[in-house]
């Protein structure tokens, strides 16, 4: 798996993966080992199909929202380069970054990326608004039918 | 027998230090009778305390050996004196009056007036608060210690108290370590679980091999002194003991400082595991001691690493074991609440008392069986019993921490355990505090490559200046043998100044230095409902990350362990009620007790008081403080709870929308008041409470539904205005009014409702002419909003309901009840029916035959008997009243004023629903228009189409409103086609009705 994942990405577009993310090489390579062993079409894009295959996501109560936060509007199917640019929201800012790159485009994990992400796991019909309805779907998904989870925090 | 007898004095004496030692001068000859001629009666209390008690004035003297062994001696004499005297007495005889028994009583004497010392002195330390601000409570007790022991020693030229070690590590040091493991947040320590490991065992590891050695070449340098025969194993057994950063002064310490959670939950977790670390290294250095350095082998250092693996790991798991059966034994306690608290000391102790049985790491046992058994207490046990555990623990860890710092003080008293050497008490000094800066920035750079979160310099700062030494150092060199270790009293005096030195010097500096520093402060609210659910959600957000990226991270094993919790451990280990909560519905609890606690107490309870007539209430019971009430649900939201409901009404809002919140909220509405009734107002409430305290859940409900509504419409000043003038013409017209009402109760009263429902209204209009505009329009509110909630709420909250009013529709009760089922398709006679019987009587019987009309609806057609006791409650309404619900001249002067109230509420309601109706009804203003509003009211809040015309309004609602209608009714609990209404008065009469109820 990890020869073919080497085989198929190029050294280019890990250039530009990692321009454009932050990952690093071997990050790259190994998400991109990831994302191949979930592409069981093996057509070099994921499907809905492919990402509720993982069964850890079939029983989180936010999966489906987190799988279409994955696609761009409209499409059903994601590429490499998406699935990194998505995976990319997730990545610590580090400090240097906060600095440096304060003047270049907006990297992917910055503050304002951040939650624009979050914001959009909410906005379900994407109309850059969270109605009361959509607000009240991860209400539910969270808290009623997650009926007992650890109270941690108590 | 007499030994029996004499063992169960003891026992009492000693559970009760206090009242023991108190009778034990004066009262000899009292004490005699009555143990003797009831033996099995002080011996059945007496038997489980002493199991309990017992050992600890023995222990804690034990090691001299002199109290108790004195006592114990004394005691035949003492009793058999007691016994003869009693003899004596009645003959005559040379019996003395009065008797010193100071040698019977001595051990909880003295137990008991150090107690009272510690005590009193926090108290006087805590008079001034500038005082205790900067200086730490820990300092304070240490000085004081040193002064007492500076009285006892003058005064008996030998130091009589000190710190035992046995006291210390079976007694003192569990109470506050159990305190701290119950009470741990538990997610903060998880989350910080590498960090705390961390420092916990490199950092100990380090502190103790680096203090150790150097230590060792400062002696070989010669800076310490010759007479300090120490070699090297010597040396490292003091820097093992005197590395580990001590949970007892931590917890002093920076509990006043209040750093931030992260730093907080850092220090103060390592201090707990590094536990283990201090054990396996004191044992195994102590071993070597014994075998003398040249007979270790290296076969040992490897036992040594196994024994940390085994003392950690082990203690540990027998926390976990106790942790498991103390939840599993408190699920099922619910019979015996009173004994919950102590079930969860016994066990929590029990674990700590188990790993020591096997030398294992019994902080770390008693920690994680804390930490473990909380959740799962705190969901099985009752409110009442959490208050007690939470209280008892808070209070025996104080006074442990007391008791220790006054003896750590006392014994630096003694000068015969104390040898100096300025060399090894400076060096000591200056290379724990190195070492331990060393350490945290060395384990800091390292961890910051991992954490999310690096811990920024000033985060270090205090963190090494945090490292505090403590008692665990000095009972653990106390423990030393004198023997073996030739340096014993240099390490002693060397322990002590440490310790001195890290609590007081560090402890007084360290505020300053984190103010200084600008340490971020924890903040002490609780995170809001908002949060937690944010939270969760990113939780499963970044779980669900993990899993995609395949990444096998904290999340992804936080979430399995969440799983396998809530598939095994929660159904083993919570109770089948508790088991179904969910979180969300228990901060909805809390909040409701806490508003309604709050309401009660700033005279909320007005509305009820007068109804309740308690006498205790009564005067807050005032106009005035009726519209305060109503301010102060505004300004505080005490609607909480309430609010998402509230939302729903207001005119405009989706209806879909409503129902969602209702799904989420929908089991909570009702539960909640149920606990809450049972938790908090049993002492407010006489007889009755039951139904009593319904009403007044329901109206405060009402109360700040309607101030929402109120501050919704806006053209509700104008509706006041009008209420007014119509209020004028109420007078006027009492006598249509009245008429009115009777008619519409007469209907009803076929129906099924009791005439006694017109005393009711009497009894009741009294309250309600206080809170006047309010009450009718809440009430109107309610009745729309009910049905909503019914169906869903049906489910949960209401078993075997029915009103004696519902009962009789109830086959077809859900149309008919629900208002715009009503307006949809039902004939509007059941509806109004319905309505009527709201109306007239005042606001809690409108509320409580809404629900029960509900809960009918949610039952089955096939309306069981009241079953439910709060159904009952509410089916009483119909049925007769306690004498004491009658308010005095409720009667008379009610009616009018019920009936103006009832139109005015009748008014509102359809103005927030639409405002058209509103401007008309303003416009007319007049008995029809009154009675108008109301009908539309009471027909379908939802359907809302007929309102102004009253006789048209009969009909079948139709109108823009009514496909929301028919939303509802989908969500609705399967209602049975629309209107089969059994108290069928065909839709003409509905129309006359309609008027007739107002």
């Amino acid at each position: 798996m990890g020869s073919r994942a080497s085989t198929l990405l190029r050294e280019e577009e890990i250039e530009e993966i990692k321009k454009e993310t932050g990952f690093s090489h071997s990050q790259i390579t190994r998400l991109y080992s990831r994302f191949t062993s979930l592409d069981k079409g093996e057509n070099g894009t994921l499907s809905r199909e492919d990402f509720q295959r993982i069964p850890e996501l079939a029983i989180n109560p936010l999966g489906d929202r987190i799988i279409n936060a994955f696609f761009p509007e409209g499409e059903d199917q994601v590429n490499f380069r998406g699935f990194m640019r998505t995976l990319a929201h997730f990545r610590p800012i580090e400090d240097n970054e906060k600095n440096k790159n304060s003047s270049a485009s907006e990297p992917l994990n910055s503050r304002t990326n951040k939650l624009l992400f979050a914001f959009r796991l909410y906005d379900l019909d994407r109309d850059d608004k969270i109605s009361r309805d959509e607000l009240l779907q991860v209400l539910e998904k969270v808290d009623v039918e997650q009926k007992m989870s650890i109270r941690f925090l108590h | 027998m007499l030994l029996m007898l004499l063992l169960l004095l003891t026992a009492g004496t000693g559970t009760g230090a206090g009242t023991g030692a108190g009778t034990g001068t004066g009262a000899p000859p009292l004490r005699g009778p009555a143990l003797r001629s009831s033996p099995p009666v002080p011996a059945s209390p007496s038997a489980s305390p002493p199991l309990l008690l017992l050992p600890k004035p023995r222990a804690e003297y034990g090691a001299p050996g002199v109290a108790s062994a004195r006592s114990a001696a004394e005691e035949p004499a003492g009793g058999g004196g007691e016994e003869a005297g009693e003899q004596h007495h009645h003959h005559g005889g040379g019996f003395r009056v009065v008797q010193w028994e100071w040698s019977y009583v001595q051990t909880p004497y003295i137990i008991a007036i150090w107690l009272l010392v510690a005590s009193v002195a926090k108290i006087l330390f805590h008079f001034s608060q500038r005082f205790t601000t900067v200086v730490p409570e820990s300092c304070m007790l240490i000085l004081l210690g040193l002064v007492l022991g500076g009285i006892v020693l003058i005064a008996n030229k030998k130091q009589l108290y000190q710190l035992e070690p046995a006291l210390f590590f079976l007694f003192l040091l569990p109470t506050i370590v159990g305190d701290a493991g119950y009470f741990m947040p538990a997610r903060l320590f998880f989350d910080n679980l590498g960090a705390i490991l961390m420092y916990a065992v490199v950092g100990t590891l380090w502190n103790a091999f680096c203090t150790g050695f150097s230590l060792y070449a400062a002696k070989l340098v010669g800076v310490i002194d010759e007479r300090v025969h120490a070699d090297l194993l010597d040396f490292l057994l003091f820097g093992a003991l005197v590395s580990a950063v001590d949970p007892v002064a931590v917890l002093a310490v920076f509990e006043e400082v209040h750093v931030n959670d992260t730093l907080f939950i850092i220090v103060f977790g390592e201090s707990l595991v590094n536990d283990a670390v201090t054990v396996v290294l004191y044992k195994v250095y102590i071993s070597f001691v014994e075998v003398g350095a040249e007979n270790v082998q290296t076969v040992d250092y490897f036992k040594g690493v196994a024994s940390f693996l085994i003392v950690s790991i082990g203690g540990t798991l027998v926390g976990l074991v106790f942790a498991v059966l103390l939840g599993f034994i408190t699920r099922f306690t619910k019979k015996v609440r009173i004994i919950e608290p102590l079930f969860v000391f016994l066990l929590v102790y029990l674990a700590y008392l188990t790993a020591e049985l096997f030398s294992l790491s019994a902080i770390l046992s008693m920690t994680f069986c804390g930490i473990g058994a909380n959740k799962y207490v705190e969901a099985n046990i009752s409110q009442k019993s959490r208050t007690t555990v939470k209280y008892t623990m808070k209070t025996l860890a104080s006074i442990a921490e007391t008791i220790i710092f006054i003896f750590l003080g006392i014994s630096a008293v003694d000068k015969t355990k104390w040898a100096w050497d300025t060399g090894l008490v400076s060096c000591t000094l200056i290379f724990i505090f190195i070492f331990r800066a060393m350490g945290v920035i060395g384990q800091t750079w390292v961890l910051n490559r991992f954490r999310l979160v690096p811990l920024d310099k000033i985060d270090q700062v205090v963190m090494s200046y945090g490292g505090l030494r403590g008692a665990v150092a000095f009972a653990l060199v106390v423990l030393l043998d004198g023997e073996q270790v030739r340096a014993k009293d240099y390490f002693v005096a060397t322990t002590i100044v440490v310790v001195f030195f890290t609590v007081m010097f560090q402890g007084l500096t360290i505020k300053p230095l984190v103010k200084w520093l600008k340490v971020p402060r924890s903040t002490s609210r609780k995170p809001t409902i908002n949060e937690e659910i944010h939270e969760r959600a990113f939780d499963h957000i970044l779980t669900a990350v993990e899993d995609i990226a395949g990444l096998q991270g904290y999340h992804h094993w936080r979430d399995k362990w969440e799983q396998f919790d809530k598939n095994y451990l929660s159904k083993l280990l919570l109770r089948k009620s508790v088991y179904r909560k969910s979180e969300l519905w228990e901060a909805y609890q809390k909040i409701n007790i806490r508003d309604a606690i709050s309401v009660i107490d700033q005279g909320g309870n007005v509305l009820t008081s007068a109804r309740l007539s308690l006498p205790s209430m009564t005067s807050r019971a005032s106009f005035p403080e009726v519209t305060n009430v109503t301010n102060y649900l505004r300004e505080n939201g005490s609607g909480v709870c309430l609010d998402l409901q509230v939302i729903d009404n207001v005119p405009g809002a989706k209806v879909e929308e409503d129902m969602e919140t209702h799904h989420v909220l929908a089991e909570n509405l009702y539960k909640p008041r149920r606990r809450y009734q049972s938790a908090y107002s049993r002492h407010f409430m006489p007889l009755g409470e039951k139904e009593r305290q319904d009403r007044e859940v329901f109206q405060r409900n009402m109360k700040s539904r309607m101030e929402t509504f109120k501050s919704t419409r806006h053209k509700r000043h104008k509706k006041e205005r009008s209420l007014k003038k119509r209020r004028g013409s109420d007078s006027k017209e009492d006598g249509n009014e009245k008429p009115r009402r009777n008619v519409s109760w007469q209907d009803k009263d076929p129906v099924v409702v009791p005439v006694e429902s017109e005393e009711e209204k009497g009894e009741h209009s009294d309250p309600e002419k206080e809170k006047e505009e309010d009450e009718g329009i809440t009430f109107v509110a309610r009745k729309a909003e009910t049905p909503k909630i019914r169906p869903k709420s049906v489910p949960a909250a209401l078993e075997g309901c029915h009103s004696p009013p519902a009962a009789p529709y109830s086959p077809t009760s859900e149309d008919s009840h629900l208002p715009w089922k009503g307006g949809v398709g039902s004939p509007p006679p059941c509806v109004s029916v319905e309505a009527t019987k709201i109306i007239p009587v005042d606001l809690q019987q409108a509320w409580n035959q809404s629900i029960s009309s509900l809960e009918s609806i949610s039952s089955p057609p096939a309306p069981a008997e009241p079953v439910h006791p709060r159904v009952s409650a509410l089916s009483r309404l119909g049925g007769p009243r306690p004498a004491s619900y009658t308010p005095p001249g409720s009667l008379a002067g009610s009616t009018s004023s019920v009936g103006a109230q009832v139109a005015q509420g009748s008014f509102c309601f359809p103005e927030k629903k639409e405002e058209e109706e509103e401007e008309e009804e303003e416009e007319e203003e007049g008995a029809l228009q009154e009675m108008r509003p109301l009908m539309s009211s009471l027909r379908p809040p939802g359907a809302m189409p007929p309102p102004p015309q009253p006789p048209p309004g009969s009909a079948p609602g139709s109108g823009k409103r009514r496909n929301p209608c028919v939303y509802l009714r989908s969500f609705v609990t399967a209602p049975p086609p629309p209107p089969p209404p059994p108290p069928p008065p065909p839709p003409g009469d509905s129309r006359s009705r309609g008027p007739t109820q107002l």
